[in-house]
């Protein structure tokens, strides 16, 4: 399993290290990382609003929030430390997320096979048993060869990283 | 009738998509726009997401965030729905599901869209999004919407 304080180093490093990037437009926040499973919060702000009448936030930054929740869940459930891409994702609707409170995301690596991690993933605000969305996400892992070269590639950046 | 209601209908009534992106905070934090070819089937909408620092993923390759291209087509297809058809209220989105298929670089990126099936209440759209070669996708996905 992954080393989880270099793997929590590594998505500290990712969501921080390019100042104006997607990360911080979204302001995205990693509160959780164990093996195979992430937790992420999603701030309410006035530019993630899908429908100015309500209020209401787009889909679509839960379409990030989520691709991202569930792609660390990937990441915690391999050896190396390693990125791995998103092959396919989708994400069912439940409800409206209510305006000017949190969203929360909670992900899982349910399956991993030699070629794929099978992810799931939800998205809630008071309650994880009435959730906002549901998803299903699947990653590519990389070559063996490739992602140990990137564990390599990755380590010496995580010194000095609380 | 709602401050949206009247954008949507006057961004129908004038061809002018970028009415109702510049009404959504989403679609502008995006910094897509709308736009139409001229001779092409279909209607010819078609949007465009310039590059923007604040749609990057990952700085070293550079890459577009999987989740600035999944929200920048899921809002093309919430647009494209409403300049294709009569309603004035924004439509629900009940389900999306995506394709990466190639990285998406950090360069112009385009999406167009078509409406494969319209009922009573669900819509069923398909989307591309590519890059530099039209035919060569970066993503594919799909959505239902749902009237009401």
């Amino acid at each position: 399993m992954a080393d989880i304080e270099k793997l929590r180093k590594l998505c500290k490093l990712m969501v921080s290290a390019n100042p104006g990037d997607h990360f911080h437009a979204l302001d995205m926040r990693f509160t959780r990382l164990e093996e195979g499973k992430v937790l992420a919060e999603l701030p309410y702000s006035e530019s993630i609003v899908g429908n100015p009448e309500t209020g209401v936030i787009h889909g679509g930054a839960l379409t990030a929030l989520l691709d991202t929740c569930s792609g660390f869940a990937a990441m915690s459930a391999l050896d190396d430390l390693a990125i791995c891409p998103t092959m396919d994702l989708r994400v069912d609707y439940m409800r409206a997320a209510e305006p000017h409170k949190p969203v929360f995301a909670s992900a899982e690596a349910y399956r991993v096979t030699r070629q794929v991690v099978f992810c799931r993933g939800v998205a809630y605000q008071d309650d994880i048993n009435n959730p906002v969305a549901h998803c299903v996400a699947n990653f590519i892992r990389l070559d063996p060869k490739v992602s140990a070269k990137m564990t390599q590639m990755i380590e010496p950046f995580l010194e000095g990283i609380e | 009738m709602t401050g949206i209601a009247e954008k949507i209908q006057r961004a129908q009534s004038s061809s002018s998509p970028n009415l109702i992106i510049d009404a959504v905070p989403y679609a502008r934090l995006l910094g897509m726009r709308g736009l139409y070819e001229p001779d092409a089937e279909g209607g010819g909408l078609i949007f465009h997401l310039p590059p923007k620092k604040s749609n990057v993923g990952n700085p070293t390759l550079p890459a577009l965030h999987g989740g600035a291209i999944g929200g920048f087509m899921e809002m093309a297809a919430t647009i494209h729905v409403l300049m294709s058809m009569d309603i004035v209220k924004v439509p629900k989105v009940v389900d999306f599901s995506i394709d990466y298929v190639r990285a998406g670089r950090f360069e112009d990126t385009w999406a167009s869209c078509s409406v494969v099936r319209q009922g009573n209440k669900l819509v069923n759209v398909a989307i591309q999004t590519w890059q530099q070669d039209r035919g060569a996708s970066i993503a594919t996905a799909r959505a239902h919407f749902l009237m009401d």
